[in-house]
């Protein structure tokens, strides 16, 4: 096997990544519009590894999808982004959370624990006047829902994916190492 | 006014057709109304600047017309709008309004029983 290819498990659901898949997914991230012989001529390998690499990532959920990001203002879309924070009862917190991100204009949905049990999802409106309608029609009488802090997004300074940490490949192979001692162990 | 009418006027409404009381835009103080009753009952203690936001935006008597179907307290809602008033001069004024048509509401129910 080629040094730097070692097989390795990152988590303990079968599936096994090496340094290859890694760097194909640090490419596929920085542009996924580039082709399978593109990746292939900036690692060196054929173009049907990268379609087959590419392929397993995809049928083990680990890339889940392609987008695009679309510049909405450009599009001379305006649309209202606001940050939703729901105070709920915590035994009807999850509830919440999953009859929320149902709605369509809901596009991101977190739990998080604070004093206090909070639903914080992201929301895109039209404009103020339906954003207020859809928080007051549809969420506000949602049975867990305490009551609601809602900040409109006034600019955007970044929105990106959290791109893969610099140093996975040292940690995915110590992961690899450190299972390959305990199987060695038994 | 017939007895049918004022009992529908006078009825609790499901859950989600209830009168939800912000304070602005997408926030919720929550509290909630379900009734005439309820309603009349929050005005007491919701906190003033939900009054002052709905007011001016004509929620309530948009809520009191198509929900409840009270055109008539919907109306002397819709003149209070345009007095300017703000805070606690709201809550007087609409909770005297709104307790006024509750008691004629209860009393005519009550007379064609």
């Amino acid at each position: 096997m080629d040094k730097g290819r070692l097989p390795m498990k990152i988590k303990d659901n079968g599936l096994v990544l090496d340094e290859l898949d890694l760097n194909i997914l640090k490419a596929l991230q920085e542009n996924a519009k580039q082709t399978y012989t593109e990746i292939g001529r900036r690692f060196g390998i054929a173009h049907s590894t990268v379609y087959d690499r590419i392929k397993k990532l995809e049928a083990h959920g680990i890339i889940k999808k392609y987008t695009t990001i679309i510049d909405m203002e450009k599009m001379g879309l305006r649309n209202v982004t606001a940050i939703m924070t729901i105070f709920t009862n915590p035994k009807q917190s999850e509830n919440v959370a999953e009859r929320i991100s149902e709605f369509s204009q809901v596009v991101e949905v977190y739990t998080s624990l604070s004093e206090e049990l909070l639903i914080i999802a992201k929301v895109v409106a039209d404009d103020q006047e339906s954003l207020h309608s859809f928080i007051a029609n549809q969420v506000a009488p949602l049975p867990g829902v305490l009551r609601i802090r809602t900040s409109i997004v006034t600019k955007k300074f970044k929105e990106e994916n959290l791109p893969l940490p610099k140093n996975i490949v040292s940690e995915v192979k110590f992961i690899s190492s450190h299972l390959n001692n305990r199987s060695e162990n038994k | 006014m017939n007895r049918h009418a004022i009992e529908r006027i006078l009825r609790k409404v499901p859950r989600e057709n209830a009168f939800y009381f912000f304070t602005s835009i997408g926030n919720y103080t929550g509290e909630n109304a379900a009734s005439l009753e309820e309603f009349m009952e929050k005005l007491k203690t919701v906190n003033p600047k939900s009054l002052e936001f709905h007011l001016y935006r004509g929620d309530f008597e948009r809520w009191i017309a198509e929900t409840l179907e009270d055109k008539e307290l919907a109306e002397r809602i819709g003149r209070l709008r345009s007095s300017s008033l703000l805070g606690e001069r709201i809550r007087e004024e609409l909770y005297s309004i709104v307790s006024r048509r509750h008691r004629e509401l209860k009393s005519s129910s009550f007379s064609q029983n």
